[in-house]
């Protein structure tokens, strides 16, 4: 059985409880515009969302499945924790912020400050898959996790903007391009690769699949790997007083 | 040019005479600065190495050894003191920014120390402590609540979620990874006792510490450590970090040295990186975005849980919290310059950030002002060193105290401030398991006890003296406290008066 919601003209607190206290494992969300905190911390429930949810979509996701039919705003996945979220649409600002498990599908566009400090311990390891570009400071302060970019956009503008990575301790980066953005850090290692690694390659093909497209084009490519060049970047920085 | 030559700060002199060559000072030095000579067989000593810490003259069984100030310092200079020669001989060295550990030694006005508190005679009676119930318990929430009925016409409970203390004082943020397993399980247990809460800091729960739930308040800062739904359900509170008092405008930074596989599970980051929170976090630039963070919060708790803003004390404090009362949180925190930390920029510790004495008053004010002080309560940190503190504080308008350093040296920290070395030899800020074990958290747990419990009877006695009962009836109680030594602008931003001036 599947719980059908209209959500228009309903506040996020409403709409929000009435997706928490359903008997039904699967939601359906309808006419969704702008509501905020949706699926927030939630987990064994699939949920379709038809519309435009506000910022901080599945914060905390302990593991749902959560489909979008449209954009995203900011914040969206913040610290999530297991599951999948699939967005056929571009997302705002902040988005998988600090996220420690769990894998996000962006169809199109992502904003400023995407996957910043990501995380990942043994079997949690949490990955972002954006089709098409990011923005400046992707990836800043990662420490765990993967991050791939296919820079899909139609136009010649770079995959990501700048300051990619700063900061970056730890995780992976993998940037469909041919040349190297500009301004990247210098604790940032950059190498051309052949072919995308299994995990990655898994990602890009699962993404496919997602929005239909096909994987050959995807992983014939020529990519950038970006990891960071020490274990401790900042180490040398400091003087013990 | 070879390298410099910084005399050691600290010599440390043993009394040949009572020495019994028993070893104990070779081994409880993590530091390494007691050695047998392999030649003469002697013991001798690296003063280079003492951090002054005191454990080896505290464990020498016959009292043989003494620390002092080295004798060999630099020539005299009133403007050039030891201390700022050495900080500019080891840049020029390494050209490195000075990290140092706990809060600012610089003598910086202390407001605590200037303000006096009033006591009743004649006119109106003190309480006796020892016979009459005098109320130390307290909630901190928001306490604005529309009066709702149900259809019955009965009263429906409208009031936010309160958490209640049965002292006024919590044990501060201190994240494991900085601090040992050792120290929070003290922390844990001697809450749980006192009816109190401890703060996880930012470095996440260990899974062994959740039973401790009810009593602690767990922290979402920038770097979100150990952050996710069981963490948030688990705590009785969450605290949202903007700021430190010791390093206001920076993130924290812990070491790879203290990131072992048990605070790194705990993090979620890997075995030996450091562990990097970003200065601000990257979803809040406004008041708007940090109301969406505390929604998120709530939203993911079912609204059952205070959420605490805890923001260090800066110039615009006030307006500041004036944003964060209306963002739907329900404690702020406000941290003063003089409070400690694992590890900061030694600039940024001895010279960002304000006195909490100053801040806690001018935000009171600011609330009380605006008619929004019931939207939220306050809690005041940042150097609070006794039970007068305490009281002041609420005197000020505090509704509770954060204590961290002197939590810490209920448990044995003796300030020798190297906490980011991770040796430290009382088993506090290290994850060395050797070292970590010098804490028995049973008894670190009965000492936060027996401080917290003798605090909570001086604030009592005092109380008494006063004339007041209940702890929320000092609250924003001015009129009980006088200065001395201040300026006009200090007594006004305090808003006390001067002693001698009655009403």
């Amino acid at each position: 059985m599947e719980k059908i919601i209209d959500a228009a003209g309903m506040g996020f607190a409403e709409l929000n409880r009435l997706v928490k206290t359903a008997a039904e494992k699967k939601i359906r969300i309808e006419r969704c515009l702008g509501q905020r905190y949706i699926a927030c911390g939630l987990k064994d429930k699939e949920i379709f969302i038809d519309g435009t949810p506000g910022n901080a979509l599945a914060a905390y996701l302990d593991g749902c499945r959560v489909e979008v039919a449209g954009s995203v705003q900011d914040a969206t996945g913040d610290t999530m924790n297991a599951g999948t979220l699939i967005v056929h649409g571009s997302a705002g600002d902040a988005t998988g912020y600090a996220m420690r498990g769990g894998k996000i599908f962006i169809e199109g566009n992502v904003g400023y400050r995407c996957g910043i400090h990501m995380k990942a311990f043994k079997e949690n390891k949490p990955a972002i898959v954006i089709g098409g570009r990011a923005g400046s400071f992707l990836g800043e302060y990662q420490a765990g996790g993967v991050i791939v970019v296919l820079g899909e956009s139609g136009d010649e503008k770079p995959a990501v903007g700048n300051f990619c990575g700063t900061g970056m301790h730890g995780g992976e980066i993998y940037l469909r391009s041919e040349r190297l953005p500009a301004l990247l850090p210098p604790q940032v290692r950059a190498e051309k690769i052949a072919a995308l690694p299994d995990g990655a390659a898994e990602l890009v093909k699962s993404w496919c699949a997602f929005f239909g497209r096909k994987a050959e084009k995807y992983l014939r490519s020529a990519y950038f790997r970006l990891t960071p060049d020490s274990a401790n970047p900042y180490k040398r920085l400091y003087t013990v007083n | 040019m070879k390298e410099m030559y910084i005399p050691p700060k600290y010599e440390v002199l043993r009394d040949q005479s009572k020495c019994v060559s028993c070893g104990l000072c070779v081994k409880e030095c993590a530091e390494g600065v007691h050695f047998v000579d392999a030649k003469t067989g002697k013991y001798r000593t690296d003063d280079q190495k003492c951090v002054y810490c005191h454990r080896c003259v505290c464990v020498c069984p016959t009292h043989a050894l003494q620390i002092a100030r080295s004798r060999d310092t630099y020539p005299e200079n009133a403007n050039w003191d030891g201390q700022t020669v050495n900080e500019l001989y080891r840049q020029a060295q390494t050209g490195g920014v000075l990290l140092s550990s706990m809060g600012s030694p610089k003598p910086l006005p202390v407001f605590w120390d200037r303000l006096l508190v009033n006591a009743s005679q004649v006119t109106n009676p003190s309480i006796d402590p020892l016979r009459e119930p005098m109320e130390t318990r307290l909630f901190l929430g928001r306490r604005t609540a529309e009066a709702v009925r149900d259809e019955n016409g009965l009263l429906k409970d409208t009031l936010a979620p309160q958490l209640e203390l049965k002292v006024p004082v919590l044990f501060a943020a201190m994240s494991y990874g900085s601090v040992s397993y050792n120290v929070h399980e003290s922390l844990a247990r001697a809450a749980e006792t006192l009816g109190t809460y401890y703060n996880t800091g930012e470095g996440g729960l260990h899974e062994d510490f959740y039973k401790y739930g009810k009593n602690t308040i767990v922290q979402v800062a920038s770097g979100r450590f150990g952050v996710f739904r069981d963490y948030l359900e688990t705590a009785a509170a969450v605290e949202i970090k903007m700021g430190q008092g010791a390093k206001p405008g920076i993130g924290g930074h812990l070491p790879g040295a203290k990131i072992t596989e048990d605070v790194a599970e705990t993090r979620m980051i890997p075995v030996g990186t450091d562990a990097i929170s970003p200065a601000p976090h990257h979803d809040i630039y406004s008041i708007e975005d940090l109301r969406q963070l505390v929604y998120t919060v709530k939203e993911a708790t079912d609204y059952k849980k205070p959420v605490i803003v805890k923001i260090a004390a800066v110039h615009n404090c006030a307006a500041i919290a004036s944003g964060i009362a209306r963002s739907g949180a329900d404690v702020i925190a406000i941290d003063g310059y003089r409070g400690g930390t694992g590890a900061a920029p030694t600039r940024i510790r001895d010279n960002v950030g304000i006195p909490i004495e100053l801040a806690l008053a001018s935000v009171d004010t600011r609330l009380r002002e605006e008619g929004i002080r019931d939207n939220v309560s306050l809690i005041a940190g940042g150097s609070i060193r006794s039970s007068s503190d305490v009281l002041k504080a609420v005197a000020l308008g505090a509704d509770a105290c954060y204590i961290g350093t002197a939590a810490l040296m209920a448990l044995g920290c003796h300030l020798c401030g190297a906490c980011q070395s991770g040796r430290c030899n009382w088993g506090i800020a290290t994850q060395r398991p050797d070292l970590v074990k010098r804490l028995d958290p049973e008894e670190g747990a009965r000492r936060l006890v027996n401080l917290v419990t003798a605090w909570n009877l001086e604030i009592q006695e005092m109380m008494g003296g006063m004339g007041i009962n209940s702890i929320e009836a000092l609250r924003g109680n001015r009129l009980m406290l006088r200065g001395v030594g201040l300026t006009d602008t200090e007594l006004k931003i305090l808003g006390v008066r001067y002693a001698g001036q009655s009403l």
